[in-house]
């Protein structure tokens, strides 16, 4: 799992109203590297909740010094969006969970595939 | 001066030779980037790319090893398991150089086969990161059990001629050798008669095995019953689960004379290949007896990992790892089952696969008690598990395999999208919409774990959830897919909450593409490729057929002609809307694969076909035979190891179908298939052994049906009207789907 996808992703358990976004306890993280495109990383930044990136890249200590807020003009910064590109699509989670920060509930992250699935009283 | 000329011409016959093998050469370089992604490099480097000397083509990496050697130091070999192609990295450049100038272009004789070699520099080298294998829980393997003095002695033990079940074992599993001791194995009911011991008690020469057994505590009581099975080379047995109710728990399987690869198949999907060596204990327990099928894949050769003296000590032993495999040839084998009868009903842990707690049988090809058509969330819920869900898992990667052309409409909708742009696909598959668009951001999800896990092997973001309720924030999505999901929903309230959390996902102005499978596979009096497929077909061999409604487009669906452009004459009043189609009686029908529909809800059979093997389980204790199988015989082939040659072959003149040929002759159909490009020809016979079926434990049955609900024309926009906040786009027929473009005020 890409901290890409985990920005995304929210806890929908039932009853749950802030499930976003999800702790991340990883037990296993791993690197890879990704050919680097600038455009693609600055046209996803308008995408993504920044303070959720920041805050994840932070729990997996591959925070590098990226800004709590976003910076203007991140476009044009080379530097900022190599970072970016790294947290975003280069660190990935492959064994661990993702804990809902609600109700504690927790999805396992095996073989980097985080699963969601609920269960029937969860629904 | 004639001496001169001839010399001339030489030189000149061999540079044409000479550029034939650099045509191949950039022709297979082509190939392996285009369908495997090896970027070969254009400078000389240590690394090579050897096509056609993989484990895939049945070279064995002692073969390969020597030719390479001969040509300097190798550092690394890496072969990737059924893969056509092998890597090489040499200690020093020069003798790459030297193996790329010699070695491109010959021949190398392996076994019986020969395959010619075309070499391409790389700069890195794919080495899969190791997938990390664990036994199955429970199951222990015991090398060198038996000296070669008792294993002689066992097998001189068993009389073949005098076989005292000739009549009913010997005569159902004609591919395979069994004789039952202590009692016999029924074959009708899966089970055996526990008031009928046979005369013949168990042989006395295990005895002294048993007791080992015991005393070393892999047992605590002794077995009272014995199945000798022999296999020949190429001979198999589909993947069950010994009947709970039938032996209790321990399960002891004693490998004599050749080495074999038993596969392990938990319900998730995971597949754990176990290296069973001549002369070693299997002890399986718990879990592992339980819960995981067990088989072998029929076939003459097998992977397993090479005797190089670094790799082994970290191995445990019979477990197969991704690196330095080599090829194995079978020979005969003969197992010894010793099982202890059970008196008294299961009370395992694994109510799922247990018979004795009310697990059901297999669904059979006739299919004796068919599900009814749901009434409540709850009933609704649980017949899309068993007939929706288990069943992908368990076919997953057949059905895979089927899939690798994206439609081009769906496609068409993919390329439209702005780059940057959030892309959610609802029911990923194995995840073949997921890379058409590279600008855009794409994030899939399947129930399926194990259709999932070959996205992500693919290099694809999916994760596993429920289109019920998808894990996405809401408002997210630019853009949404549901292709060929929604059918699956056993009741228009479950139907339209799927659409309403498309529509959840998306963003305002956001757009949903869905697809679903149409009643009416002739629209407007074109037949769809669904039904057209069946006229190649022979009648006799409608067994053969692969149902697949999303097969109905390939090869390259011509869709657009169908468009009916305008929603209105095409609406119909929900009244109209199911009730000639209802299942009568309640129950739900099984439709007749590639033949119009004539219900909206019904259960559509999957053939997994089976391969040369016998149908039944290992200890002879699984089940009817399956009737159809006299006709499948020629399905044996692909599991024989073949020599082709995909990159130089007689079809070269077009590469994918030189992939096709190669995958489907590969050692081994189900691994190859995660091959992104495999590309079968549809209702092609592509044969496939019987992946973890969760019910294959009394029956090895190798159909499955998956529930389906056709959507008759309107009816799908008709759905989409009841969500709130959202209005269809456009509406149109594509090769027996009905289509929807969804938009989000």
């Amino acid at each position: 799992m890409k901290l890409l996808t985990h920005n995304m992703l929210t806890s929908h358990v039932k009853g749950v109203t802030n499930g976003y976004p999800l702790l991340i306890k990883a037990t296993e993280v791993k690197v890879n590297e990704v050919d680097f495109n600038p455009q693609f990383v600055s046209r996803m930044i308008p995408k993504l909740e920044w303070s959720t990136l920041v805050q994840a890249a932070e729990e997996l200590g591959h925070r590098q010094d990226l800004p709590g807020e976003l910076i203007p003009d991140y476009d044009k910064n080379e530097e900022f969006l190599k970072k970016v590109h790294r947290v975003l699509l280069e660190v990935e989670v492959i064994e661990g969970c993702l804990k809902c920060p609600e109700s504690g509930r927790e999805f396992p992250i095996s073989r980097g595939i985080p699963n969601m699935l609920l269960n029937e009283d969860e629904v | 001066m004639d001496c001169n000329v001839e010399s001339n011409v030489k030189a000149i016959k061999k540079s044409k030779d000479e550029k034939k093998v650099l045509r191949k050469q950039i022709k297979a370089s082509h190939t392996l980037l285009k369908h495997e992604g090896i970027v070969t490099a254009p400078q000389p480097t240590k690394s090579l790319v050897v096509a056609n000397g993989g484990l895939g083509n049945g070279v064995s990496r002692e073969e390969l090893s020597a030719v390479l050697k001969e040509m300097g130091e190798v550092e690394t070999l890496v072969m990737p398991p059924h893969k056509p192609y092998a890597f090489a990295t040499f200690r020093l450049e020069e003798s790459a150089r030297k193996a790329h100038t010699h070695l491109n272009g010959q021949k190398l004789q392996c076994g019986e086969n020969s395959v010619t070699l075309y070499l391409s520099y790389v700069n890195s080298v794919i080495c899969e990161e190791e997938l990390s294998l664990h036994f199955p829980e429970g199951l222990v393997l015991l090398e060198d059990f038996v000296s070669s003095e008792e294993e002689a002695l066992l097998l001189a033990a068993i009389d073949w001629s005098s076989t005292n079940d000739v009549v009913t074992a010997q005569k159902a599993l004609k591919h395979r050798r069994v004789k039952h001791y202590g009692f016999e194995f029924c074959y009708d009911n899966n089970n055996i008669d526990k008031d009928k011991p046979l005369h013949a008690g168990l042989p006395v020469e295990c005895l002294p095995v048993l007791e080992r057994c015991l005393k070393n505590g892999h047992i605590i009581t002794m077995p009272d019953q014995l199945t000798v099975n022999q296999y020949e080379s190429g001979q198999g047995i589909p993947p069950h689960v010994d009947t709970h109710s039938a032996f209790e728990d321990t399960i002891l399987s004693l490998s004599l004379g050749s080495k074999v690869v038993m596969e392990f198949r938990h319900p998730d999907g995971r597949v754990v290949p176990v290296v069973l060596p001549g002369r070693s204990l299997l002890v399986m327990k718990g879990e592992s007896r339980y819960l995981w099928t067990h088989g072998i894949t029929p076939r003459k050769f097998d992977m397993v990992p090479s005797c190089d003296p670094q790799s082994s000590a970290d191995i445990t032993p019979g477990l197969r790892t991704n690196s330095n495999l080599t090829l194995s040839k079978r020979d005969t084998r003969t197992s010894f089952t010793f099982r202890k009868i059970r008196h008294e009903p299961c009370l395992c842990a694994f109510r799922s696969a247990c018979d004795s707690q009310g697990a059901p049988t297999a669904p059979s090809p006739s299919l004796p008690s068919p599900p009814s058509l749901p009434c409540c969330h709850a009933d609704a819920a649980r017949l899309e598990e068993e007939y929706v869900h288990r069943v992908y898992n368990a076919i997953a990667s057949h059905f895979s395999s089927t899939r690798h052309s994206p439609w081009p409409r769906v496609c068409h909708f993919l390329s439209s999208l702005p780059a940057g742009g959030v892309l959610a696909d609802v029911g990923c598959g194995n995840g073949k919409y997921l890379g058409v668009n590279t600008e855009v951001i794409a994030v899939g999800c399947d129930r399926s774990s194990a259709l999932v896990q070959i996205c992500t092997e693919r290099g694809f973001q999916a994760f596993v959830s429920d289109a019920l309720s998808v894990p996405l924030r809401t408002a997210v999505c630019d853009a949404c897919i549901s292709i060929a999901v929604i059918h699956h929903f056993s009741t228009q309230e479950r139907r339209l909450a799927a659409v309403r959390e498309l529509v959840r996902l998306l963003k305002p102005g956001g757009q949903a593409l869905i697809y679903v499978w149409a009643f009416e596979q002739e629209y407007n009096k074109q037949k769809s490729k669904y039904l057209k497929d069946q006229n190649k077909q022979c009648p006799e061999n409608q067994c053969l057929i692969f149902d697949t409604p999303e097969d109905s487009q390939e090869p390259n669906g011509e869709s657009g002609s169908n468009s009916i452009g305008c929603l209105k004459d095409n609406y119909k009043p929900e009244d109209n809307i199911q009730d000639p189609f209802k299942v009568t009686d309640g129950k739900l029908g099984v439709h007749t694969n590639r033949t119009a529909f004539n219900t909206q809800d019904l259960l559509v059979p999957w053939h997994l076909k089976e391969g040369k093997g016998p149908g039944k389980g290992e200890s002879g204790e699984n089940g009817k035979m399956d009737k159809r199988k006299g006709k499948s015989s020629n399905s044996c082939s692909a599991f024989s190891l073949s020599s082709k040659n995909i990159f130089d072959c007689k079809h070269d003149q077009n590469p994918s179908c030189d992939f096709n040929i190669s995958f489907r002759s590969s050692l081994d159909i189900i691994d190859a298939t995660h091959s992104p490009h495999f590309k079968p020809s549809p209702g092609d016979d592509t044969t496939q052994t019987s992946s973890s079926n969760r019910n294959s434990e009394n029956n090895a049955a190798p159909v499955f049906h998956r529930y389906y609900h056709v959507f008759q024309q309107g009816e799908l926009e008709q759905l989409c009207g009841q969500v709130a906040g959202a209005k269809v786009l456009s509406s149109y027929h594509d090769q027996g789907n009905w289509c929807v473009i969804l938009e989000k005020d």
